[in-house]
This record gives C-alpha cells, sequence and structure tokens, in this order.
C-alpha cells in the first residue's frame, strides 16, 4: 500500500501542530529490491525512553499520563504506520524484580491500547542491564532480531543487557553472519537503544564495542540508525551511515556535554511536555529519501 | 564533598604498589587516589592531581560490581567488591574530566561520577 498523504496533510489532520522539525534526508538511493513489495513507501514510528515507574515531580509531574498521550496522539494519526518501534527504557529500573515485572505488564498494558499491533521492542539499560535481559524477554521478546520490511531490512541491536554496555562477541558473530546474506545496495536500517558511536562516553553515552558494528555496516550503501537514551532529537554521521536519537517521553536531557554534569531538565509548567515527543519516519523509498518528522506529546 | 588531594598520601603506603605497575619508573612518585563505591556515589567525587606524573587510583566496592571509567584517558576497570582494582595511567593533558561508573548499578548509576582536575 502507498502512502498518498502529505506531511502537511499528516499533520493537520492528527490535530499536533507544534511540529519541533521535519528533515528530509538522504538514505536510499537505487538498490535492487526483489522481495514483494519492496519498493513501496511506508512509514512507521519510534517511541523512545518510557521510563515508564519514574517518579519525581519537579520532573514530570504527569509521569503516569504522559505515556497514555503519546499513545494517543499516535492513534489519532490520519494514517496509521506499518509498524512501531520502541527504542528501549520501556521501564525505569528497580532492583526490585516483582516491581520491575510489575512496571513492564503495566507498560505493555498502556501501549496495548495502540491501533497498530505490529510492534517491535527494544530494551534499554533501565529494562535489562540488572538481570541481563530476563524480564524484558519475558515481556516483550528477544532483545536482537532482524526482520524486513518493504525491500527494508530491519536489525535490532542489543547493547544494554550486558551492563557494561557492549554489543558483545556473540551478537557481533551474529550481525556478521546477518550482513552476509545482503547485497552491498541493500537498504538497511538499525535499530538500537545507546548510540553505537561516542556521542559522550563521559556521559555513558556510547558503546564500548559499537565501532565493530559501524565497521561491519560501511561496506552498505545505504544504513541509518535509529536509536533513544540521550532523551532528545540528535542527528550525526558515521561515514555515510546517518545516527538519529528519538526524544524520550518522561524526560529531556541536555545536549552532549552542554552542562558540567547531566541531570534530566525539570519540567517547564509554563510548557508542559517541553522536550518529550515522538518521532515518524517516512521511508521514500522511490524517492531515496528518508524523511523524520518530530511529534509533541500533545499540541501546545 | 570530599576533594581528595594526591599529596597526603603516604610514601611508605606507596611502597607496595609500585612494584606492581610496571608504567611507573624508579624515579617518579606516583600519585595514588584512594577511594570506594557504593548505590551510588564514589566516596572521593574532586580530585586534583599533576600533569605528567603517574596515577594510581584504588578502589573498591562497598557493595555490588560497579566500574570506574575515565575516557578522557582511555582507562577503566571493573570494581568488584572484596577486591582492590588498581588503575594506573599519566595524565598527558591538563583540565577537567569526569570519572563514572560505567556498570549499570541501579536507579541511581547516573550519579556515580566524579571530577577530575589536572593542573599544569
Amino acid at each position: 500500500m502507498a502512502l498518498n498523504i502529505t506531511k502537511r496533510d499528516f499533520l493537520k489532520l492528527a490535530g499536533l501542530g507544534g511540529v519541533v522539525v521535519a528533515s528530509t534526508l538522504p538514505g536510499f538511493r537505487s538498490r535492487s529490491l526483489a522481495a514483494e513489495g519492496a519498493g513501496e513507501e511506508f512509514y512507521f514510528v519510534q517511541l523512545s525512553d518510557l521510563h515508564w515507574g519514574f517518579k519525581g515531580p519537579p520532573i514530570n509531574p504527569d509521569a503516569e499520563g504522559t505515556l497514555p498521550k503519546a499513545i494517543a496522539a499516535v492513534n489519532a494519526l490520519p494514517e496509521q504506520p506499518d509498524f512501531i518501534v520502541f527504542t528501549g527504557d520501556i521501564t525505569h529500573t528497580t532492583d526490585d524484580e516483582k516491581e520491575r515485572r510489575a512496571r513492564m505488564a503495566k507498560a505493555k498494558e498502556i501501549i496495548g491500547d495502540l491501533k497498530v499491533k505490529q510492534i517491535h521492542f527494544l530494551a534499554g539499560e533501565h529494562d535489562a542491564s540488572l538481570d541481563n535481559g530476563a524480564a524484558f524477554k519475558e515481556f516483550f521478546g528477544k532483545t536482537s532480531y532482524a526482520f524486513g520490511h518493504k525491500g527494508v531490512h530491519f536489525i535490532a541491536l542489543d547493547n544494554v543487557s550486558d551492563p557494561k554496555a557492549n554489543l558483545g562477541a556473540e551478537q557481533l558473530a551474529w550481525l556478521a553472519g546477518d550482513l552476509k546474506t545482503l547485497k552491498p545496495d541493500q537498504p538497511i536500517v538499525v535499530l538500537t537503544h545507546r548510540p553505537l558511536f561516542d556521542l559522550a562516553p563521559s556521559w555513558d553515552w556510547a558503546t564500548p564495542d559499537g565501532k565493530q558494528a559501524i565497521d561491519m555496516l560501511l561496506p552498505f550503501k545505504n544504513v541509518t540508525v535509529f536509536y533513544g537514551h540521550i532523551h532528545q532529537e540528535h542527528h550525526q554521521m558515521t561515514g555515510h551511515i546517518a545516527h538519529h536519537a528519538a526524544r524520550g517521553l518522561m524526560f529531556p536531557l541536555p545536549a552532549p556535554m552542554s552542562v558540567p554534569k547531566k541531570a534530566p531538565i525539570p519540567w517547564d509548567a509554563g510548557n508542559p511536555y517541553k522536550g518529550l515527543g515522538f518521532r515518524g519516519i517516512e521511508d521514500k523509498v522511490k524517492d531515496a529519501k528518508i524523511t523524520l518528522t518530530e511529534y509533541p506529546v500533545q499540541k501546545a | 564533598m570530599r576533594r581528595l588531594a594526591v599529596g597526603l598520601v603516604s610514601g611508605f603506603a606507596l611502597l607496595g604498589i609500585i612494584g606492581a605497575v610496571s608504567t611507573i619508573g624508579l624515579g617518579q612518585t606516583p600519585q595514588v587516589i584512594r577511594m570506594t563505591v557504593k548505590k551510588f556515589e564514589y566516596s572521593v567525587k574532586e580530585v586534583v592531581i599533576k600533569k605528567g606524573v603517574p596515577v594510581i587510583i584504588e578502589i573498591t566496592s562497598e557493595d555490588r560490581v560497579h566500574g570506574f571509567s575515565l575516557p578522557a584517558f582511555g582507562v577503566r576497570g571493573d570494581v568488584n567488591p572484596g577486591e582492590t582494582t588498581r588503575i594506573s595511567f599519566t595524565p598527558d593533558k591538563a583540565g577537567v574530566f569526569e570519572y563514572l561508573c560505567d556498570v549499570f548499578c541501579g536507579e541511581g548509576h547516573e550519579d556515580v561520577s566524579g571530577k577530575l582536575i589536572v593542573t599544569e
């Protein structure tokens, strides 16, 4: 199914005024697309860093209301995305294993209100680092996997189940094997939680062995990475690979290394939900472009 | 905030360490920093050292596995309970740098950090 809706219609009908930015980025060029449905235009939605279970009124006095509002906003889109991805930190961490599972159960219940039922989950360190992903897998499935959609190869990488944030030799070997089956012009989208590159290692915004994954991806002409973790929109290139961080849904964080100590940005009563939101990603296959649109939790 | 100047460390205490660190020459007196870590803080949150003088960081954990990472100088180590982790390096640049726990340790993980000030 081709999307005939324009971005302007998309926003107007959704009632989501106040779009922060919409950027069109080169990415997908000519490629051989043999699979059924390949080459069709489609879009998906990225939500990230829900931190369900977080409590801190000065940071977010609507901690239990923000996620449902975001779900409602996605459901209000005039045309529903093909699928939705959650790029980690679905829950806020807790040492209490019972409470961890309770938070995951409740978050999953709320997410169940999405109209779109094709959902791909990734873990964040808050979900997975204290038990190597055990609870997360019970509720949301595997932490690394691959799937295809209309000619695009998606790869989900887990850089959080290891509390030291490594991808690890086993996963890197799996990635190498997965990539071995692909042609150099295969469009690839990588989903992960932490940045694969060294965005700000002294703020723990990095993946120690992420460069190995990036090096494996470099021979492919069309690679785009979507991640979370840093609770803000951010765009960076490593060679020809574009990396895009998404905003979160609990609290924003300051720009990389912009302040002496990283800490959540307090709630702005005059501009509630500022810095929070989700992202629509359109793959305009025929035009060889990916278009990102950032949406607020609710219109200003 | 506890601030540690390495000059306070006694030379006698250093004797048992020097032999274990190959990067430190006999003619140099290393700057030794001792601290502990627990959920969710380092006992020493600010350290002042001199550029060009070797450093040994000795750190122990009071509860669970933590990490000590100093990305600006490319050094890190795991910090396990019941063990002393020694990290050695020679600061080759002056400035203010952050050290942090890089082994996710819970809700206050983000707070486990400190400031390393390297003077000329």
